[in-house]
């Protein structure tokens, strides 16, 4: 468990009317400037988790706190990003980039302290060019239209990201850039990150934890840490011990989707 | 522009306007000769000569007349835009006002104009006003359906973007539900736009007005009464191309914001 955490779930459960719950019991404890990866079969309820640590939907049963306050009335800034891009086609990369500091009141420091400045840095660091920052959307590949996703949730320097499979839609080239520049944009600001994902390579890769979800109702099998320090270099992906610990949890996952998963944790030390 | 570029382009238009030019050519020579052949009376079906000829004799007045026609048609159609998109903004704030309210807008859609038209002019007197305000009810329907449906189909990712942002109710319908909407808007202007033409004509119709003062559907009116049939016919071609004027104006400003603002791709 980490040392100073800043989300904490006790026993949360969620349900959508009188469906079968999607999510059940969760303990879950996150620590400040940990990055932790969650997988689990798929509808088992890891975005509906990403989605009430955001606030966008509240618990049926039990308690999440955010810096020990629930999650929709936080000042902590969290940002959140989809699976799709989700950019508004009638703005500009620019724009688009923008729109948290438009919208959110507390951002306004930000945008005052010049909002032109701070997406061009923003434009940069998300590996564009300056003069991508009059393009519209359609005139975008996937790969950039995901990086402008990443900026436009970056640019408000949140202190929690929520990540749901956004490089789901991706090859697997791409994927891998992408997944060594996140590595490297939350390594230089060390936000939370909780990043929901299918591949279990890149969240080995990306993550100090990996949490395997059953299936559904949603509950956390398993937590396997993840010993590697940073910053990784894609060499990483060819080490004996990545693919001991990606098989690991490829084997929880597989537990997990038939439902004989157990309740225990595991650590890379611990499992052979 | 390259010089190639510039004639591709060229032979692109020539490729997509000969065919139906080359139709109307073949229509307009069948029909003159089926005028000639079955020795048709000009009373009942005169021949594309003697439109002409008609059209050229009264051009004066039909031009008149279509002056008048598109005053109502774009009154009417501009008066539908504005208050279609109020209409749309209430029925995109709550499920409850929609499902009050669209009832009563579906009767817009589904009563008669022709059944409106005389109550409107009961209720308004015979005049420009009385024909704008059918032409509005015959064009509102459209514009609330679809923009309603641009301001409410919004992706719900995009609706917690906002919410995760802490946007207000102002900041999401000004800066996601009424830009979303408006490709949905541009669907049901055009539409409105065609309906307006025919409201202006069927208010005309039964509006008439003024001596010196009216529009085509009142010319179509007293041609059809008179048995005056090839200036009937020269009326019917100036309300065609009056529809489709529009109709092509209303989709190429569309196509415009599309592709300048919206860049829908």
């Amino acid at each position: 468990m980490p040392e100073s955490p800043l989300i904490i779930a006790r026993q949360i459960g969620m349900s959508y009317g009188d469906a079968s719950p999607s999510l059940a019991n969760i303990d879950l404890s996150i620590g400040r400037g940990e990055f932790v990866s969650i997988v689990g079969p798929s509808g088992c309820g890891k975005s509906t988790l990403l989605k009430l640590i955001a606030g966008l939907r509240t618990a049926t049963t039990g308690e999440l706190t955010i810096n020990g306050v629930a999650p929709e009335d936080s000042p902590t800034r969290a940002a959140f990003v989809f699976q799709e891009p989700n950019l508004l086609p009638w703005r500009t990369v620019a724009g688009n980039i923008r729109l948290p500091l438009e919208l959110d009141a507390s951002n306004k420091s930000l945008a005052k302290a010049g909002s032109d400045v701070l997406i061009k840095e923003t434009i940069r660091r998300i590996g564009l060019v300056p003069e991508d920052a009059s393009k519209r959307p359609a005139e975008l590949s996937g790969g950039m239209r995901m990086r402008v996703s990443l900026a436009r949730a970056l640019v408000t320097d949140p202190q929690i990201m929520l990540l749901d499979e956004p490089f789901a839609a991706l090859d697997d080239i791409l994927r891998q850039q992408l997944n060594e520049e996140l590595q490297q944009l939350w390594w230089d600001k060390r936000w939370t990150g909780l990043f929901v994902t299918h591949n279990v390579s890149e969240a080995v890769f990306l993550s100090q934890r990996v949490l395997v979800m059953s299936r559904s109702p949603g509950r956390i099998l398993e937590s396997i840490e993840v010993p590697f320090a940073f910053p990784r270099s894609p060499d990483l992906r060819a080490e004996p011990e990545f693919a001991r610990l990606t098989g690991l949890v490829s084997t929880h996952l597989r537990r997990a989707a038939t439902g004989a998963g157990n309740t225990t944790t595991a650590t890379a030390e611990g499992t052979a | 522009m390259t010089v190639e570029a510039s004639r591709s382009k060229t032979s692109r238009l020539f490729r997509t306007i000969s065919p139906p030019l080359i139709l109307l050519v073949a229509l307009l020579g069948l029909w003159q000769f089926s005028v000639w052949w079955f020795d048709l009376k000009p009373f009942l079906v005169p021949s594309p000569v003697r439109v002409a000829r008609a059209a050229v004799a009264t051009f004066d007045k039909l031009a008149a007349a279509t002056k008048v026609s598109a005053a109502a048609a774009l009154s009417g159609f501009a008066a539908s835009l504005v208050t279609g998109v109020v209409i749309a903004f209430f029925f995109s704030q709550s499920r409850l006002i929609r499902i009050s309210c669209y009832p009563y807008a579906i009767f817009l859609q589904t009563v008669p104009i022709v059944a409106i038209a005389p109550l409107v002019i009961n209720w308004f007197g015979s005049g420009f006003r009385s024909i704008v305000i059918i032409t509005f009810v015959i064009s509102l329907f459209p514009i609330i359906t679809s923009t309603t449906t641009g301001m409410t189909a919004v992706d719900p990712q995009l609706l917690d973007l906002f919410r995760l942002n802490r946007a207000s109710r102002w900041q999401t319908w000004l800066k996601l539900r009424l830009p979303n909407a408006v490709p949905h808007l541009i669907t049901g202007a055009r539409t409105s736009s065609g309906l307006s033409v025919v409201g202006a004509l069927v208010g005309e119709y039964f509006a008439g007005f003024g001596v010196n003062d009216y529009g085509l559907g009142f010319l179509i009116g007293r041609n059809t009464s008179q048995m005056r049939t090839d200036e009937l016919f020269a009326a019917v071609i100036a309300s065609t191309l009056l529809g489709i004027t529009i109709f092509g104006a209303v989709s190429i400003v569309g196509a415009f914001i599309l592709n300048r603002w919206y860049d829908a791709k």
